[in-house]
């Protein structure tokens, strides 16, 4: 790839801004509260859009477009029925907790409405959870620096030697992702979300316009497609009909219930950008602002995927022209084998070591989904466009990881170090050691960055285990909102039990055309599943119900917190939110029905 | 509130489509030297257009920040008088 001055102009404004604003909020950070909670200040609109983004790192931009070339429109649900109801309930019936409480995170939460070991069971998972994420962020995003040979021609110039660029990579992302931390806090990680968000929208959206223009908009897509990959819901009665290989069981329990209300409405990654607004009806409607532009995200993160693979695959051509001299010119332009090979203009994966494209068991090239997005931007966007679309990359993969680093070190100050370390010290220090745990966090991330390059299969393993752990976790929230008999020592062991009962699932199934291992039947395979999603979506639901289950028996036979306690905390026991001071369209509870109508309309013009 | 991230982000987008803008511009008078430039995206220049959205984009937002920056100001005003008097007005 080539990067011209106007290119990397663009990159360094960003850098500059990103570091400006880092800067500019310095003189705000007086207290720990200003610093880990935003001083609970924030207009609404900013933390909504913070919420999504949170998300919204470049794995996930990456991710998408890959999916989306892998299996079509179906990726779709992961932003509709894995995203919006939750997002519904979490504004309009848990957020009253979490905000009203005066909780700082969501462990504190469960210690104020279960117990100690609860919460910090949660703290210590969270933390190392999101110190590893951060870590694969970091990673990641070095990766396709290197794939997409960003800096080689800058490493060229300067005559470093090109086996730096990765270090450079991780060493450039942690300082600016450090810089702003430490000196903004959440604010600053917030407000680069937010930046982050709009430079998401500029970079992707002239690439579907030129990218749906060029196949002929989205009749041309369709018809250049199988009709499986255009539908959402089509084919979802059976596991066989869909190309997810999943049934309407898996996504509406297991995705919608399971998977997407315990991302969205337990963890703090995305409610700490909820809890920094400034007040209850901001808080409740943060998640519902992060809902509108949810829905229409699979226009920009999705609909790249499925134009790569729409668009004809290049072969190797020779031309002859006859000049006008006379004389024949053959001209011939070689496609590399891996992109013959390939579908669109998503390249075959090729074996490094042989450096032949790789086979799947039935013969057929295997797809390297994950180039489907960059390869696109490289596709259609000129010098000047290019510059900012990896800008936008770039954002995303920082914010990412600023995301996880100001939740660690919010988790880790409140919830390890001021709960079991050091208990009655100043403000002052407690914001001191959040700037120290700012900086652990990001050097644990580094130390990931470079496991993951020693341990191949890190990444794939560390996700794993982050399933087993989040899986059954809205079971816990759930009871404990909503049924005030629940017990500190029926959610401990609830989780316990949840997150061995994904373990064991995984263990014992398989998905078919998997070898056991990484992809589950470690133990032995009692059952197989149609695909690596089936099993995804059922262990989730597996998870839930034990620990549902085990956090009803043993709250039944353990003594319940005293209802004075629990004010606040649980659904019963807590006066309503008042909304009557706002005009009717204004509450969230019309925001919400709003919402509601157009999931649906999009569901059903997408069917 | 603290600072209107409006501001910077208004600013950032309006440069940024100063920039593209500019460079579409520049690279629009010639066709033959730059034609090749602009196959990618289909002969259309994006850049010029894009640039141009941005930069209308960021002055909305930079302009939007701006008012509530005053309103703000305005109201915290008569506060902050009877303590230590603001620098930077």
């Amino acid at each position: 790839m080539e990067l011209k001055s106007v290119d990397w102009l663009i990159m360094l404004l960003y850098f500059i801004f990103v570091l400006g604003i880092g800067f500019a909020l310095k003189r705000y950070m007086k207290t720990s509260k200003d610093f880990f909670q935003a001083g609970r200040a924030l207009p609404a609109w900013i933390c909504g859009l913070a919420f999504i983004s949170a998300n919204l790192g470049a794995q996930e931009v990456l991710g998408m477009g890959a999916s989306g070339a892998k299996y079509g429109l179906e990726t779709a649900h992961f932003y509709g029925i894995g995203a919006i109801p939750a997002m519904i309930f979490v504004g309009i019936f848990m957020m009253p907790f979490y905000y009203g409480s005066k909780a700082r995170s969501v462990p504190e939460f469960l210690r104020l409405r279960f117990d100690e070991k609860t919460r910090a069971l949660n703290a210590c998972t969270f933390a190392v959870m999101t110190v590893f994420s951060s870590g694969i962020s970091m990673y990641a995003m070095a990766r396709l620096i290197q794939v997409l040979h960003v800096f080689d021609q800058l490493f060229q110039a300067l005559g470093w030697p090109k086996e730096n660029i990765f270090t450079f990579s991780i060493v450039l992302s942690a300082i600016i992702v450090l810089c702003y931390i430490f000196l903004g806090g959440l604010t600053s990680a917030i407000y680069n979300e937010v930046l982050q968000f709009f430079l998401i929208v500029a970079g992707f959206l002239p690439l579907v316009l030129i990218g749906l223009k060029n196949v002929g908009g989205w009749h041309g897509l369709k018809a250049s497609l199988p009709d499986s990959y255009m539908h959402a819901w089509h084919g979802l009665s059976h596991a066989s009909t869909n190309p997810m290989g999943v049934d309407i069981i898996g996504i509406g329990m297991g995705l919608g219930f399971v998977l997407g209300s315990g991302y969205w409405c337990t963890d703090f990654l995305v409610i700490q950008t909820a809890m920094a607004s400034s007040d209850m009806d901001s808080a409740r409607k943060v998640p519902l602002i992060a809902a509108m532009p949810k829905m229409f995200f699979p226009f920009l993160v999705i609909l790249p995927g499925l134009i790569a693979i729409a668009l004809p695959t290049p072969h190797t051509t020779e031309s002859i022209t006859h000049t006008a001299d006379g004389a024949i010119v053959h001209n011939i332009q070689v496609v590399a084998p891996q992109i013959e090979q390939g579908k669109g203009i998503v390249p075959a994966k090729v074996n490094p070591v042989t450096g032949k494209p790789m086979l799947q068991a039935d013969g057929k090239p295997l797809l390297d989904y994950d180039m489907a997005t960059p390869n696109m931007l490289l596709h259609y966007f000129p010098t000047g466009l290019l510059g900012l679309g990896l800008t936008a990359l770039l954002a995303s993969f920082m914010s990412g990881m600023a995301g996880n680093v100001t939740a660690f070190n919010t988790v880790f100050t409140y919830d390890l170090y001021q709960s079991y370390i050091h208990k009655n010290g100043t403000d002052r220090h407690y914001l001191t050691v959040g700037r120290i745990a700012t900086v652990a966090g990001i050097l644990l991330s580094i130390g990931t960055a470079y496991a993951a390059i020693a341990f191949n299969n890190i990444m794939d393993t560390l996700q794993l285990v982050f399933s087993f752990v989040n899986a059954p976790l809205f079971a816990t929230f759930l009871l404990g909102m909503f049924w005030k008999r629940s017990t500190g020592h029926g959610a401990f062991a609830g989780l316990i039990a949840g997150t061995s009962a994904a373990m064991l699932h995984h263990g014992l199934t398989l998905p078919i055309e998997a070898n056991p291992g990484i992809h589950g039947g470690w133990i032995t395979v009692v059952h197989h599943y149609p695909s690596d999603m089936a099993q995804n979506f059922y262990g989730a639901i597996f998870a839930f119900s034990a620990n549902f289950l085990v956090t009803v028996i043993v709250s039944l036979f353990t003594k319940p917190k005293p209802e004075a306690e629990l004010v606040g905390l649980v659904h019963s026991l807590t006066p309503k939110p008042e909304t009557g001071h706002l005009p009717m369209w204004k509450r969230p509870e019309a925001l919400a029905v709003l919402i509601l109508v157009i999931f649906v309309a999009l569901s059903i013009f997408f069917a | 509130m603290q600072l209107d991230l409006r501001i910077p982000m208004g600013l950032l987008f309006t440069l940024v489509g100063v920039i593209l803008a500019a460079f579409g511009a520049a690279t629009n008078s010639d066709p033959a030297q730059f034609s090749h430039l602009y196959a990618k995206s289909l002969g259309i220049n994006v850049n010029l257009w894009w640039g141009l959205v941005l930069l209308v984009f960021g002055q909305v937002m930079f302009q939007m920040g701006r008012r509530s920056q005053k309103r703000m100001e305005k109201l915290s005003h008569p506060v902050s008088t009877d303590t230590t008097p603001r620098r930077g007005h």
